[in-house]
């Protein structure tokens, strides 16, 4: 069991994903320290092995896309679709995080302690995406299943053409999209947003949460709307 | 795909290193368009009636001198003239459009790139490192410049089609996205008796907003003209003599990031191409939001 410190100052990231995907078990390495990412592309991706990766400072695109089993936290900002179609494990923003977060995301966890930008969780499978922070516009989009909770605000047209995910805001929302619609909270909306928030490690007073589901208006088509193009 | 950057220093003590530090900015974005590139800095104006002109030849060995030397004597006026490679940068008491209708008199390829009194503007068809360093962006001084690194997506790749493109004096504009109503903006403007050079989607929407602002609109008022007339997608970024402006589509489909801090406000496609910038880690860092216009201003 050992640390190993890769420093992207002195590798490619293609050089780096390639140990991350061949020498974590011949090595039984357990923790992973990556230095430098300066806002690389692509940064841990594939990861398919049960290690805690930490990444000191700012990432870009795709970072931890793809994950199985790893755990890995970000000390910094993050570009467009971290964690996207996460599938297992667990990845943490410790600051902001761009567009599609956790797109398409089967399973798994995925922590943004910042703000979130547009898309986030856009076609989410199955995944928990937790932000601390306020969510951008779009965000939910046709997402399928799984949970979005969002601490702060959400930003407009929020889960529009939602399916089966649930989606809950603890701050304002700026408008829904369509078909999406607040719902009450149960005693089980109550439970789960706590459980998910402790298992996300994040510390939020409020309780005062909103659920947003899926009207489920446009599982089916309406020969007899009014549509207007 | 394309990309841009845009930098604003803030502070006197940073500006002769203005090229130094938007190379590595330019460097890193020429993944996202690859095959042309250009930049406009913008330094201390010229003192009216003179004014700068970019001036671009396809030769390599273009005989500025001589273009110079014609000039006096057909145009009345005492340019001076800096070459780089197959453009110059020429300043002289003479108004754009005399200028223009004399080299297209002459008849020898040589366009203008760029006019006014602050505007330096260069691009090329090539490898942006490669344009870079023929140009010298490193020795670049001012207080701002715009820049871009294309993939071209809808028509053809000619230093023409570079950007950034001008319209008017001290106005540029470059874009990552793609519009779908350019020709319609075109016919519009075509009514106004407005020339395009190319028929490149982000001319239009240069020349609209430059055209809006001829009109009496200020920036603002010309941007939110273009989000009714325009159609498509976009990240702009414009550079004026005292300004850099930034806005995204209401999609917001296009990448923008933005660092500022004390000493300079930096804009680029990815937060990579900013991971060098002196105090960033220390910076606001933020993504524009959708149809929310961003106004820089040079200090007084």
């Amino acid at each position: 069991m050992k640390t190993v410190q890769l420093d992207l100052s002195k590798l490619s990231v293609r050089q780096l994903n390639d140990y991350l995907h061949h020498r974590l078990a011949s090595e039984s390495v357990r923790e992973i320290e990556i230095l430098n990412p300066n806002g690389m592309h692509n940064i841990a991706v594939g990861l398919d092995y049960p290690v805690e990766v930490h990444i000191r400072g700012n990432a870009g695109y795709f970072v931890a896309g793809m994950n199985q089993q790893a755990a890995v936290t970000v000390y910094g900002n993050v570009g467009w679709s971290v964690a996207e179609n996460i599938m297992s494990g667990v990845v943490r923003v410790r600051g902001n995080a761009s567009e599609c977060a956790a797109a398409s995301g089967h399973d798994g966890m995925v922590v943004i302690e910042g703000d979130c930008s547009s898309r986030c969780g856009i076609s989410m499978k199955g995944c928990d995406i937790v932000v601390g922070g306020s969510i951008g516009h779009m965000s939910g989009f046709m997402a399928q299943a799984g949970n979005l909770v969002v601490c702060g605000d959400a930003g407009a047209h929020l889960g529009d053409s939602l399916y089966e995910a649930q989606i809950y805001v603890g701050g304002k929302i700026h408008s829904l999209g369509a078909d999406a619609q607040e719902e009450p909270m149960t005693e089980a909306d109550h439970a789960k947003v706590a459980a998910l928030l402790k298992r996300a490690e994040v510390d939020i007073s409020s309780k005062n949460f909103k659920r947003v589901a899926s009207g489920r208006t446009l599982y089916h088509w309406n020969a007899e709307a009014h549509q207007e193009y | 795909m394309c990309g841009i950057i845009g930098l604003m220093l803030k502070s006197d003590e940073l500006r002769p290193s203005l090229g130094k530090l938007v190379l590595p900015m330019f460097d890193s974005m020429a993944e996202r368009g690859p095959d042309s590139a250009g930049l406009a800095v913008f330094t201390a104006p010229v003192e009216p009636p003179l004014r700068r002109f970019s001036l671009f030849s396809n030769s390599h060995d273009y005989d500025w001198s001589a273009l110079a030397q014609s000039m006096k004597t057909d145009l009345e006026c005492q340019p001076t003239v800096s070459v780089h490679d197959n453009q110059a940068e020429l300043t002289a008491a003479v108004e754009g459009g005399p200028l223009k209708r004399w080299l297209a008199k002459r008849g020898n390829g040589v366009r203008v790139l760029a006019a006014g009194r602050s505007i330096e503007l260069f691009k090329d068809v090539g490898r942006p490192d490669q344009v870079a360093r023929r140009y010298h962006f490193d020795q670049l001084q001012g207080t701002h410049c715009v820049g871009h690194t294309r993939m071209a997506t809808e028509s053809q790749v000619s230093p023409a089609h570079a950007h950034p493109f001008t319209a008017g004096e001290d106005f540029c504009l470059v874009h990552n996205g793609s519009l779908s109503n350019p020709y319609s903006v075109r016919r519009l403007l075509e009514e106004e008796n407005l020339e395009f050079e190319t028929d490149n989607d982000s001319e239009a929407a240069c020349r609209f907003l430059q055209w809006r602002m001829t009109q009496g609109d200020t920036i603002e008022q010309a941007l939110a003209s273009a989000f009714e007339k325009i159609d498509g997608f976009y990240t702009f970024l414009i550079g004026t003599a005292r300004q850099i402006v930034l806005v995204r589509d209401a999609f917001a489909c296009k990448p923008a990031v933005v660092a500022e801090t004390d000493q300079y406000v930096a804009i680029s496609s990815e937060f990579r191409s900013l991971a060098h910038l002196p105090g960033v880690a220390e910076a606001n860092i933020f993504e524009p939001l959708p149809e929310q216009i961003y106004v820089w201003q040079v200090a007084a």
